[in-house]
């Protein structure tokens, strides 16, 4: 796999293996993976269900320890890392958005948006902070606790969060699963924005076509391998490619 | 539907066992206690059946005695020997023989101290070689029976214990003219067939010649005589027999009937005991319902989207409600069995600490099938009215609560309760005030009532006084924890019904330990103002055993002593005074005076003519001029009242007094409880008292106290009764602990995701940890802080109530009760150990994903 720009690539993953289980009930979730994750990119993995999209992301974000192989932050690489090494690596140096639940319910939006620097006992840099804010459009509901929030808010909330400690790389783990249409547009649209005007670098799992097509790159996952790659995505191309997979199954590459 | 219960239940074995665990708490007091008394009723009841033979004549008792005064009383009137012969020659008689019991009889080890703890009475005994061989009571299994002065024989576990061997050289210490004597061991007897105890009572026998010398003043004379029937003559026809040839001072009585008053006297005196472990276990009861409640309710919140899908797939309500209650059925009976077999260990655990005080009872405990019944109807119905109310709850959430992604019951039954709560607290306080106010009759009744209804209404009010109360308990959390405090500050805040039901099992542990230490704080108070103002003697002498007399020879010595100027005895006895117990005491009306107060209020106080005061206050139940009858075994004697003496006086309990030579005419043994020292005037106060010590150094059952060290007894002697009542309280605050680990354990289960999410954006275990130990702190601080509110308004209430009951004065122990508080926020860091090790535990992935 080669690179497409230049530039040292934010997060990697060399020869990565995860094998749930033993014996009769093994199960291959990642298969030799190598990857690269380029900086100031936004990166979207897709793949049909049990392809090994989410395991891969998990173990890229250090909240799963994969089998063998490597995984790299920036130059740090991540088996060598304790669990208070590794906690403290995901609040200063990893951005998360999940799915769902992304927010701690009896804090305020604010709270909820600076919960990683307090943790950490960092000051919220003011400006970078309104910046954020204002990009989100959520300037009006910041005292507002979670279940006053729509969902769509609630995922912007979080996005928030996972940019205010300007991460080296933000992991979106099916950010718009439990949105509409509309709702998941707004998100994916500022996802795209931060990318594009602060250099910020995502990897986002998903498995809308329509998603997907927000980012610079696709990466197509199947049984565990890695088996192509689209740059310069649309929704039709991605639709076309995973369609593929349904008729000619795995293991294609190209 | 009951499968579907039956399987949830199972699937949920922790919270299963969580749950249970509180009902084996309360259980496993209540059948401790009932196992406990049992047993020791039947090691008596064993120690006492068999004991005597057919028929025994002794003094009469008279009517109206308690069974355990007789037990404990002592009498100066004996029977004559020659009755003996009298009744040997009764037609049915097959043999009569003359006996000698008394009390009082010491045996001491090689270091001067008595054998046997905690009051156990030293039996002294008459020894007849004929009859000690007839007997299968007492026998002599080493030496041989003492013949004559200066030999003893003495029970094989007294002997064991002191050390002594047969032909060694025995120190004993009476009641009688010769208070210390010295004998040689020659022979060993053994009590009861096998190695049973006397449950901790020591026996010396001494020959009978001896016996009359030390016990009944030489007079050739018995305490007791057996007498056996002939082959076929009933015991109560032998009863009547030999009643027809007693005098009016004695009476016959079957063997059968005396065991049974002596088991009826140890039953006596035990239910007390029994009472008193009951009224904690009723407590550790009460506390454990506050836990089972929180538990369920949980636990209910918890399944209530599998409630939610169950009511969509078409379960009724009561189906929802009936399968809860179910499982608090199976959590009830689960419970109950483990509290019996933890009952049966903590009887066990009494048993050897009993022993280990020199109380020793053996023999298998003793499971009556009342126990068993109790404790499963206890444990069931506890568990299932503590479930009753979420249960109610989980059948109204609605079917649409299964799509709903974060479901939250709430409603209106907490403005109800609170509602309910607030009359309850309003009532409370109002019938405490009336009570203190004497606005109406039966004071203390309102004052207790109220007290209750307080608890019941604060408890309900609880949910909503805790939210301010917490914002002021967590105000610094945040300021010294940051963030971590924060999120612990808003999750002890997240769902007060919770937060506080689980305080509210600590609140009542902490108002019931504080309430205590403010009526013990003022009754210290108050007895040191009472003997400051009312004792001035420089001395005291008692028994170390309370109330248990000693012979009048130490204030005869006392009097002998240079620098010494006045000393007076009191002395006390049971005795029936128109038909009810009561305690009569004897004093020198005019030496007691100087050493103490003896202040008549109304009518003559001079009892050298043979007539009694009674305290004021007994004014309806007695006049002056009436005359009484004092009954005592054996003895019955009219005495008029003369007048009224006030009862404030701190040496004096109010009953009956009269005079010493009074005393000795109505049968009570010449012994004293109390010696009063009264120094002369520039005496060397420090030389008397060594003067005093060496002339008691060969009584170590008496110790002689000056001023403030009796001051300072009297204190110990409440301290040392408030710390049993602090230890069992105790345990209902364990038990408020355990509530408190469960409901943080099942919480952190519940905010399962949330945790993943906090560690997933960097929370340290550490914080994690911190977390939840400040969300612990919190709630155990409330709880202390509603509970030490409450029992300081109690505790002055009851001082308030019993002020003229010798409770004069107030004391509020402010550090003990900030002990309490410190205490509390370390039961929060304790109880938070396990539930935050846990959390911190989670799989980070695991735990973000779980649903």
């Amino acid at each position: 796999m080669t690179n497409h720009d230049s530039g040292p690539p934010a997060a990697k993953a060399v020869d990565l293996t995860k094998v749930y289980g033993a014996g009769d009930t093994q199960v291959v979730a990642l298969d030799g993976v190598t990857v690269d994750f380029i900086a100031s990119q936004f990166t979207a993995i897709m793949g049909p269900s049990g392809s090994g999209k989410s395991t891969l992301m998990h173990c890229m974000a250090a909240l799963d320890t994969p089998t063998s192989g490597q995984v790299f932050i920036g130059d740090v690489e991540l088996s060598a890392l304790n669990d208070k090494k590794l906690t403290r690596l995901r609040r200063d140096r990893i951005g998360f958005v999940f799915q769902a639940f992304n927010l701690v319910p009896t804090l305020t939006a604010r709270e909820n948006i600076t919960l990683p620097l307090d943790i950490a006992g960092t000051r919220v840099d003011r400006d970078w902070f309104e910046t954020i804010i204002s990009t989100v459009g959520l300037s009006d509901r910041l005292k507002h606790k979670p279940n006053e929030l729509s969902g769509g808010q609630q995922q912007r909330v979080a996005c928030a969060r996972a940019l205010l400690s300007k991460p080296e790389i933000v992991f979106a783990d099916e950010p718009t699963g439990n949105l509409d249409s509309r709702s998941g547009a707004e998100v994916l649209a500022f996802l795209r924005r931060s990318v594009r005007e602060f250099g910020q670098t995502i990897v986002m799992v998903t498995h809308d076509p329509g998603a997907a097509a927000h980012a610079d790159r696709v990466l197509f996952l199947g049984d565990g391998r890695l088996v192509d790659e689209m740059i310069d995505p649309t929704a039709e191309k991605v639709l076309e490619r995973m369609k593929g997979f349904d008729a000619v199954g795995t293991g294609q590459v190209g | 539907m009951l499968r579907a219960t039956l399987k949830s239940l199972l699937a949920r074995k922790l919270r299963l066992g969580m749950s249970a665990f509180a009902v084996v708490l309360g259980v496993a007091f209540v059948t401790g206690s009932y196992v406990f008394t049992d047993t020791l009723n039947r090691t008596f009841s064993d120690l006492f059946s068999d004991l005597h033979a057919d028929v025994l004549v002794r003094p009469a008792a008279p009517e109206g005695q308690d069974s355990f005064a007789a037990l404990a009383g002592t009498t100066s009137v004996s029977i004559p020997a020659d009755l003996v012969g009298e009744i040997a020659a009764l037609p049915g008689v097959a043999d009569a023989y003359g006996e000698i019991e008394s009390g009082g009889v010491g045996v001491l080890d090689q270091d001067g101290d008595i054998v046997g703890v905690m009051g156990g009475p030293g039996l002294g005994v008459g020894y007849d070689p004929d009859t000690f061989a007839d007997d299968s009571v007492v026998t002599v299994v080493d030496g041989r029976g003492p013949e004559g002065p200066g030999e003893v024989a003495i029970d094989a576990r007294t002997v064991d214990k002191a050390g002594l061997d047969v032909g060694d050289e025995v120190d004993l210490v009476t009641l009688g003219s010769e208070p210390r004597l010295s004998a040689e061991l020659v022979g060993v007897l053994q009590f009861g067939g096998d190695d049973d105890g006397l449950a901790g009572a020591t026996m010396t026998a001494f020959d009978m010649r001896t016996a009359q010398e030390l016990f009944l003043d030489g007079e050739d004379a018995y305490t007791i005589i057996s007498v056996i029937a002939a082959s076929d003559v009933s015991a109560e026809e032998l009863r009547d027999t030999v009643a027809a040839v007693l005098p009016d001072s004695l009476e016959a009585s079957t063997g059968a009937d005396v065991d049974d008053e002596m088991i009826s006297a140890v039953e006596e005196g035990l239910g007390f005991f029994n009472t008193f472990l009951l009224v904690f276990a009723a407590v550790a009861l009460f506390v454990g319902i506050f836990m089972i409640l929180n538990t369920f309710s949980i636990l209910v919140a918890q399944r209530s989207r599998e409630m939610a899908l169950l009511r969509a797939l078409g379960a009724r309500r009561s189906q929802i409600t009936r399968s809860v209650m179910i499982e608090s059925f199976v959590v009830g009976l689960i419970g109950s069995t483990l509290g019996l077999a933890a009952g049966l260990g903590l009887a066990r655990l009494m048993q050897v600490i009993f022993g280990a005080l020199g109380m020793e009872f053996s023999g298998s405990l003793v499971l009556a099938p009342r126990t068993v019944i109790v404790a499963f109807a206890v444990g069931i119905v506890v568990t299932m009215v503590a479930a009753l109310a979420p249960a109610r709850r989980a059948s109204k959430v609605p079917p649409v609560a299964a799509m709903r992604d974060d479901m939250a019951i709430t409603g209106s039954s907490r403005r109800n309760h609170g509602l309910l709560g607030g009359l309850l607290t309003a009532a409370g306080v109002a019938a405490m005030v009336a009570g203190l106010a004497d606005a109406v009759p039966e004071a203390l009744l309102f004052v207790g009532l109220g007290i209750l209804t307080t608890f019941v209404g604060v408890a309900l009010l609880a949910p909503i006084i805790s939210v301010p109360l917490i914002q002021v308990i967590t105000g610094w959390y945040s300021a010294a924890f940051g963030t971590t405090g924060r999120l612990a500050r808003q999750n002890a805040m997240r769902n007060p019904r919770r937060t506080a039901a689980t305080a509210s099992a600590l609140m009542i542990g902490l108002a019931l330990v504080s309430a205590i230490a403010v009526v013990g704080a003022s009754t210290k108070k108050s007895i040191d103002e009472a003997l400051d103002e009312g004792l001035h003697a420089d001395f005291v002498i008692t028994n170390n055993t309370a109330g248990e007399p000693f012979s009048p020879t130490v204030a005869d010595s006392a009097r002998d002593i240079a620098g010494v100027d006045t000393v007076t005895s009191i002395r006390s006895a049971f005795a029936v005074v128109e038909g009810s117990q009561e305690t009569i005491t004897a004093i020198e009306p005019d030496a007691f005076a100087v050493a103490s107060d003896f202040d008549i209020v109304e009518g003559s106080g001079d009892l050298a003519g043979g007539g009694a005061v009674v305290g004021d206050g007994r004014e309806d139940d007695v006049a002056i001029g009436d005359t009484v009858t004092i009954e005592m075994a054996g003895a019955s004697t009219e005495v008029p009242v003369i007048g009224y003496y006030d009862s404030d006086s701190p040496l004096l309990s109010g009953g009956y007094i009269v005079g010493f030579d009074t005393f000795t005419q109505v049968g009570a043994p010449t012994v004293d409880t109390t010696v009063l020292v009264i120094a002369a005037s520039g005496a060397e106060l420090g030389a008397i008292e060594t003067g005093l010590t060496e002339a008691t150094a060969e009584l170590p059952m008496v110790t002689v106290r000056n001023h403030e060290d009796y001051r300072q007894s009297q204190r110990d002697e409440l301290d040392q009764l408030l710390n049993i009542v602090y230890a069992l309280l105790g345990l209902a605050i364990l038990v408020a602990i355990l509530g408190i680990v469960n409901t943080l354990a099942l919480s952190v289960m519940e905010r399962t995701r949330e945790v993943g999410l906090l560690r997933a954006v960097g929370l340290s275990r550490r914080q994690l940890r911190t977390t939840i130990r400040l969300e612990s702190i919190a709630i155990a601080v409330l709880g202390a802080v509603l509970g030490i509110g409450l029992g300081l308004g109690f505790g002055i209430s009851l001082q308030r109530a019993l002020a003229d009951e010798g409770l004069a004065s107030l004391d509020v122990p402010i550090s003990q009760l900030v002990v309490f508080l410190v205490l509390a926020a370390v039961v929060g860091i304790l109880a938070a150990v396990w539930p935050a090790r846990r959390a911190a535990r989670l799989n980070v992935l695991r735990a973000i994903t779980t649903e």
